[in-house]
């Protein structure tokens, strides 16, 4: 796809997640950072997964990040996604030391690599969700 | 103290993938259930326990499955499971049934399961509803399951050089065992090459990599050893059972190549003691191929990165070194959404000795490997006949 999809499935924004789509819409990529233990965590929620410390702090993410697997969906994943095949759904390791699921945006469907760097490209969907999508990173 | 033991199984029969002669997804258990009761030669007013879970019925009765069929089968059991961790939910029913069947809890367990999602036409590729967690998902559309087994695939052949010809191996011997089996749904012969030459779904899964959708029911009976012999039956004995579940979100799988039956394999094989090269017959959920392949590793039947060098050459096929997924499996015999409770019936009846032109010589002792989620539960039973 070179665009994404408009009928979609949208996030259901809750309490964990406010500040990361609110985050979003101003077109930063945020996650949590856990202070005890020194690590980025991702997605958002109340206790750290590797130690269970309270998470309270977020942090500003680059944005770069490294294709860690990828897949070209062939078929949809319902209609909602009908008109978008073939599309490239990516897990991104963020250079922050987080995965993250996404797509990738590209016209070659056919040249996505493992290992390639990737860059965030914000994509307003509605006035409440910008959805964190992936593009090749320029100097790629 | 009190020994479990497996007494009696059942599948239903199925035609073109539909349950055959039709009828509902608690009609078909029931008559499942009396199939498997009349194996182990019990009664239905013996069972003191049931054991079940689904996708049928939600929102509304089935999310309380156990207590649905209950009162549909006119049963008033003492102990009851519906716990639900994806396709491999059965294997850890039959460890709970056996608990339970230990310590007193119940005297007859009755494990069952359907699906009409072929019947009904509901099966899709769309993802799970964009709440709590699926919201860092289902947005992006990823085809469900089978992306993030793809997700998976890509990765192994990155990292280890697996090759979609290695995966196609798996569907071909796995066909080959359902051209054996009358109530295998696909049995015509397959190749590597039609496997390649299937559409491609979410590279580099095929179509023919992908297991079938399909209807389908099963039930198991667990009770007393000192029970199963007085009704006839040939007790199956449970020698080792172990579970683990590392991830529900693709995103959050630890290592991509390595599922978490590595945990529940070395937990089922060290509760009976034995190694890998005890096992006579491996039963393993083949949602896609690539299950296979990274649970082959993960159990430690070959080392990580050598699963497509391990099923190359038709090694798995009928009559080959490595036995498997005898049945036609997931993708060639039925796939109804859940597929664990067959895998228990296949295993169960190979170590009977009932199984005719697909038996396997000298069937002693059994791995059984359910999958659930998206590689995210795992579940293995070691069976023994004595
Ligand atoms: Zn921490």
């Amino acid at each position: 796809m070179s665009a994404p999809p408009a009928g979609r499935p949208l996030p259901v924004v809750d309490a964990d997640s406010a500040p990361f789509w609110a985050a979003l819409r101003d077109r930063r990529l945020m996650v949590q950072w856990c202070g005890t233990c020194d690590r980025h965590v991702f997605y958002p929620r109340a206790l750290c997964p590797h130690c269970h410390a309270e998470l309270a702090e977020w942090v500003e993410c680059s944005g770069s990040g490294t294709i860690h697997s990828y897949t070209v969906a062939r078929r949809p994943a319902g209609p909602a996604f009908a008109a978008d095949v073939p599309y490239v759904v990516v897990l991104v390791d963020l250079d922050e030391g987080v995965r993250m699921l996404s797509n990738l945006v590209t016209d070659d469907v056919d040249s996505v690599r493992i290992g390639a760097r990737v860059a965030v490209r914000f994509e307003d969907v509605t006035d409440e969700i910008t959805l964190p999508l992936f593009e090749p990173a320029p100097d790629a | 103290m009190r020994t479990a033991v497996i007494a009696g199984v059942a599948d239903h029969p199925l035609r073109d993938g539909k349950l055959e002669p039709g009828g509902s997804v608690l009609a078909a258990q029931a008559r499942v259930a009396a199939a498997a009761l009349a194996d182990a030669g019990a009664s239905w007013s013996d069972v003191d326990g049931l054991l079940s879970t689904g996708m049928w019925g939600i929102p509304g009765v089935g999310q309380l499955p156990t207590v649905t069929l209950s009162e549909y089968l006119g049963l008033q059991p003492r102990f009851t499971d519906s716990s639900n961790i994806g396709g491999s939910s059965f294997e850890s029913h039959l460890a709970s049934a056996v608990r339970a069947i230990e310590r007193g809890a119940c005297d007859v367990a009755l494990i069952t399961y359907s699906s009409t999602q072929r019947s009904d036409r509901s099966r899709t590729l769309g993802g799970r509803a964009p709440v709590l967690t699926m919201q860092y998902e289902t947005p992006y559309g990823m085809p469900t399951p089978v992306g993030g087994y793809a997700l998976a695939a890509m990765r192994h052949m990155h990292e280890y050089g697996t090759t979609s010809e290695q995966l196609a191996e798996i569907a071909v011997a796995t066909r080959a065992w359902a051209a054996l089996n009358p109530a295998a749904t696909r049995r015509e012969p397959l190749t590597v090459d039609d496997v390649l030459a299937s559409p491609m779904i979410s590279d580099p899964l095929h179509q023919l990599d992908s297991c079938l959708v399909t209807d389908g029911a099963g039930a198991v009976v667990v009770t007393t050893e000192e029970h199963a012999r007085a009704c006839g039956a040939t007790p199956v004995h449970v020698r080792g059972y172990g579970e683990a579940q590392s991830h529900w979100t693709i995103a959050a799988m630890p290592d991509l190549t390595v599922p978490p039956s590595a945990a529940s394999g070395r937990r089922a094989l060290e509760m009976a003691g034995i190694g890998v090269d005890d096992i006579d017959v491996v039963e393993l959920y083949d949602s896609f191929t690539i299950t296979v392949l990274l649970t082959l590793e993960a159990l430690g039947f070959c080392r990580p990165g050598e699963g497509g060098e391990f099923v190359s050459g038709q090694r798995t096929a009928p009559g080959r070194e490595f036995p498997m997924n005898t049945n036609g499996g997931g993708l060639s015999y039925a796939h109804p959404g859940m597929y664990g409770i067959f895998l228990l019936v296949e295993a169960v009846r190979q170590l009977r000795g009932e199984c005719g032109p697909r038996q396997v010589a000298g069937a002693r002792t059994a791995l059984v490997n359910g999958t659930g989620g998206t590689l995210s539960s795992a579940s293995t039973c070691v069976l023994s006949v004595a």
